[in-house]
């Protein structure tokens, strides 16, 4: 009836992953009580949960982002409290456990952290750069978060229900087929991995459809915002990568639930062939991953140096360099696998030469504050901590890019330095550059910038004190992954980074702060003008937040930087530029549940086929299918928003700017 | 032109798209694209990423090929002769999705449902052959658990098998929208999805043809 499932799947003689599942749990209910009790839950679910608006669904991608980065800093917080308590002594987690920290950690960090955040901001901010009301397929959009939800739910769900893979963020076979990994952890994650990957797939053909085809009148592709062409870039390497992430899991899931002998030992099964395949999704992957960040970068870089970015021209053509050659350098993830120095040295200078666009960039940005009025806020701290960061971590990228070095330091804690060095510094510190740049478009209201700045340099210093150690014992030959060690010159090295994490701890408690202290002072935090960084790009000519139209009439484009360049004509005119239009009805898209629905039935589905509950599998799947049909059957799929509600909304948007014209200084 | 603190705005001096013809520079100028437009070019990016699953599948074909680990080989396997039937019957139905195409395009019901159910009967069709191949080597003991090869090949073909399984499900949704609904333009553009996806089904399965069952034949010392 219940499959594999039993009540042995609750981890009861595990204390720590017991305290951990049943502490989530309590939180979860205990907000769901709060918000039932205060009568939230109609407001949510007809404001939220089935809003088909572009900038709610890009927030609720980042609020996921966010709860998860917590949920995978504590266990990064867990494996460098046990390495650094490990030193000839068992530490406080016991192999098998370890082992599943360190698998969720990345899994959760890349898929449920580092991916929402990056979408959720190319959400927010992508169709309100381009001038535009929604993304091509608004509804699909919901679709794709709630599935992405849906596998974040999964994984945590492992928490409480069984166990997590302990085969690493990528499980390579043999280890992660039936017969080594017998348990749920590797099914728990391919399900997850499937479901959310599949939310992630039809993202990206939703934003590239929309920045093809949906821009405002005179919005010429060389006249796009950088983080547009980056948000483009980005989703190209998702269509193209994604569905090879796809097809593997589905091999590695037919081997382990049907038999097949795709990465077997026997049968003629290619264990390699998995890393060959894994890799030519995962080495895309940092990509899609970082593109959307170097956008963030170049938004902000210029905003608050008060110029226009260096060099348009160069910086599309980088972007769109290193979306190419992000697809023909995978093998170096496994130069030891053995297929030859001939093909090593392809890869190998294939990496390299990911540098030179990569370089490109770090001048544009340089040449961009050269000569500019930098103004140093928190947004323009995480942009210089990155330039400083992403330089070094591209160095040792370099450096592992030789076949040569890799052989030595494959593997090794050397490479957990460099990736974190670049994953931290260039998306990491990316999505929080974006997230307190657009914070006040979103909300209405600016975040606190004392404890943002203290923030940063909690996370910069940290950053360096956690991962220069990392450098040095991989150097010396530590190995990733080690639940102990008997080295005595490494261990001075691990306390060390121990501290480290502790004040990146710090960071993530002062934003947390920042954010409560922020909405605490809200009403005197307002941003009226809808434009509280002197912004350049379309999105700081609506309110803040925009209304759900984002533009009463679409903006005509007739410049490289359309609000700066019409901005400074009202400054020298001193009054507003635009005689008032005429304001005419709007039809936006209704709001639809089929998003939750889909995910719940994605969620009953991916749980019972993890735990061999083969009715239910068939239930859930007809349920989704009934969801397509009822979503196809609508007939009303759009309302009207008169023009009367149109013009009001706009005047005041009007008013509030042609105040705040009047306020400034004469220039 | 226009203004800032600032709303942006149609002059009235331009013309019907709000662009002075001076101002149109480079390409991709001129607004938002239409409804029609936007609908399939998604769904073109979205069949260019199932093909690109399918490559993956290709891929793995491709390179366990020769694991046979002593079971039997693609070329004691393939019948061409049923192969051949089911390609018939799949571009036929391909013929008949383009009816289909012809009689929306006339807003006629009655030959729109026919060439609907011909479709469909003829997807079918290629259904049932192919679940006959694949447990007649069942039957004879290559199943796709016996070896590298099999299950790649397996997997290959049952995944266009699938996807064509899928297709008939939204083919019977699509013909009851018709019917239910009358041509309206939203349903029109889900048909056109569907046809593009009925037809990129076809050319999967000319690679499959070509690639698998063809390559496949020949005689083991003709391959590489």
């Amino acid at each position: 009836m219940l499959g594999k499932l039993s009540w042995q799947a609750v981890p009861f003689d595990q204390p720590i992953a017991l305290a951990a599942g049943a502490f989530v749990v309590l939180v979860i209910v205990g907000a769901l009580v709060w918000v039932a009790a205060k009568g939230y839950i109609p407001y949510l679910w007809r404001e939220w949960i089935t809003s088909v608006d572009h900038k709610r669904i890009g927030i609720m991608y980042c609020l996921l982002a966010a709860v998860m980065l917590v949920r995978g800093f504590i266990d990064a917080l867990m494996m460098r409290s046990q390495q650094a308590l490990a030193f000839h002594a068992a530490g406080y987690l016991p192999p098998e456990h370890y082992n599943q920290i360190f698998s969720a950690h990345g899994t959760i960090m890349i898929f449920f952290m580092a991916m929402p955040f990056v979408i959720g901001l190319m959400n927010f901010a992508m169709p309100l750069q381009l001038g535009v009301r929604d993304v091509a397929f608004p509804t699909l959009n919901s679709v794709s978060f709630w599935l992405t939800a849906a596998g974040a739910l999964l994984v945590n769900l492992s928490l409480v229900v069984g166990e997590f893979a302990r085969t690493g963020w990528l499980p390579y076979p043999p280890l992660s087929e039936l017969t080594y990994s017998p348990g749920v952890g590797v099914d728990y994650y391919l399900w997850a991995i499937q479901i959310s990957g599949v939310g992630t797939l039809m993202t990206g053909i939703n934003m590239v459809t929309t920045v093809l085809k949906i821009r405002a009148p005179g919005m010429s592709y060389m006249r796009m915002p950088i983080f547009c062409w980056t948000t483009l870039a980005s989703n190209l390497v998702i269509v193209a990568a994604f569905p090879i992430l796809t097809a593997t899991l589905a091999m590695l899931l037919l081997d382990r639930y049907v038999g097949f002998h795709f990465f077997t030992n026997e049968a003629g099964g290619n264990a390699m062939m998995f890393q060959n395949l894994i890799w030519a999704w995962g080495h895309p992957e940092v990509y899609i991953l970082v593109l959307p960040a170097f956008g963030v970068f170049s938004e902000v870089v210029s905003t608050f140096s008060g110029k226009p970015l260096f060099d348009r021209r160069s910086m599309i053509v980088a972007t769109l360099g290193i979306c190419i050659l992000s697809l023909c350098v995978w093998l170096h993830h496994f130069f030891t696998m053995g297929a030859g120095g001939d093909v090593n040295a392809v890869f190998g200078i294939a990496s390299m030469i990911i540098a030179v666009p990569t370089g490109v960039k770090i001048y544009n940005w340089l040449f961009t504050m050269y000569g500019g009025r930098v103004r140093f806020s928190s947004a323009m701290l995480w942009s210089i901590g990155f330039m400083v960061t992403f330089v070094i971590g591209g160095m040792t990228g370099v450096l592992l890019a030789s076949p040569v070095a890799d052989f030595v330091l494959h593997n090794s804690l050397f490479l957990v330095a460099h990736f974190h060095n670049v994953i931290i510094g260039g998306v990491v510190f990316g999505v929080f550059a974006g997230y307190t740049y657009w914070f006040p478009k979103a909300f209405g209201f600016v975040l606190d910038e004392r404890l943002g700045k203290a923030a940063f340099w909690c996370w910069f210093v940290g950053f360096y004190v956690t991962f220069v150690p990392l450098y040095v014992v991989g150097l010396e030959g530590m190995t990733r992954r080690m639940q102990r060690f008997d080295r005595p010159e490494w261990y001075p090295w691990m306390l060390v980074a121990e501290v480290g994490v502790l004040t990146i701890l710090c960071g993530i408690v002062l934003q947390i702060a920042q954010l409560w202290v922020s909405i605490r002072q809200r009403a005197k935090r307002r941003d009226l003008t809808g434009d509280p960084w002197d912004g350049r790009s379309l999105e700081w000519s609506t309110t803040s937040p925009p209304p759900v139209f984002n533009f009463a009439v679409l903006p005509v484009v007739t410049s490289d930087e359309p609000y700066w360049s019409i901005k400074q004509e009202a400054r020298a005119r001193r009054h507003l530029v635009t005689a008032e239009p005429d304001y005419a009805p709007i039809e936006m898209p209704r709001n639809s549940p089929t998003g939750f629905v889909t995910a719940f039935f994605a969620v009953v589905t991916g749980f019972s086929l993890i735990w061999h509950i083969w009715w239910l599998v068939i239930l859930g799947l007809i349920g989704a299918y009934v969801t397509f049909v009822a979503f196809a059957w609508r007939d009303h799929t759009e309302f009207e928003i008169p023009a009367e509600e149109v013009a009001r909304i706009d005047r005041a948007n009007r008013a509030a700017r042609a105040a705040a014209l009047a306020g400034e200084p004469v220039r | 032109m226009s203004s800032p603190a600032l709303r942006l705005s149609v002059d009235p001096a331009l013309g019907p798209a709000g662009i002075a013809p001076g101002h149109v520079t480079g390409h991709g100028a001129g607004g938002p694209a239409p409804k029609r437009i936007i609908v399939g070019y998604g769904f073109w990016i979205f069949l260019l990423s199932d093909v690109i699953m399918f490559s993956a599948f290709f891929a793995a074909y491709a390179v366990l090929f020769k694991n046979t680990a002593g079971g039997p080989s693609a070329h004691e396997l393939f019948d061409l002769h049923s192969t051949a039937v089911e390609t018939a019957v799949l571009l036929a139905s391909t013929f008949t999705c383009g009816m289909a195409s012809l009689a929306v395009g006339h807003r006629n019901q009655k030959w729109t449902q026919i060439a609907l159910l011909v479709t469909g009967l003829l997807g079918f069709v290629f259904i049932v052959l192919e679940i006959r191949e694949f447990s007649s080597f069942v039957a004879r003991g290559a199943g796709p658990s016996r070896s590298a090869f099999l299950s790649s090949f397996f997997t290959l073909v049952g995944c266009h098998g699938i996807h064509v399984s899928v297709a008939l499900l939204w083919l019977g949704t699509m013909m009851a929208q018709f019917y239910a609904k009358g041509f309206r333009q939203d349903i029109r553009h889900r048909f056109l999805c569907f046809s593009l996806f009925w037809h990129a089904l076809d050319i999967i399965w000319v690679a499959i043809f070509n690639l698998v069952y063809l390559v496949g034949s020949l005689p083991p010392e003709l391959l590489p």
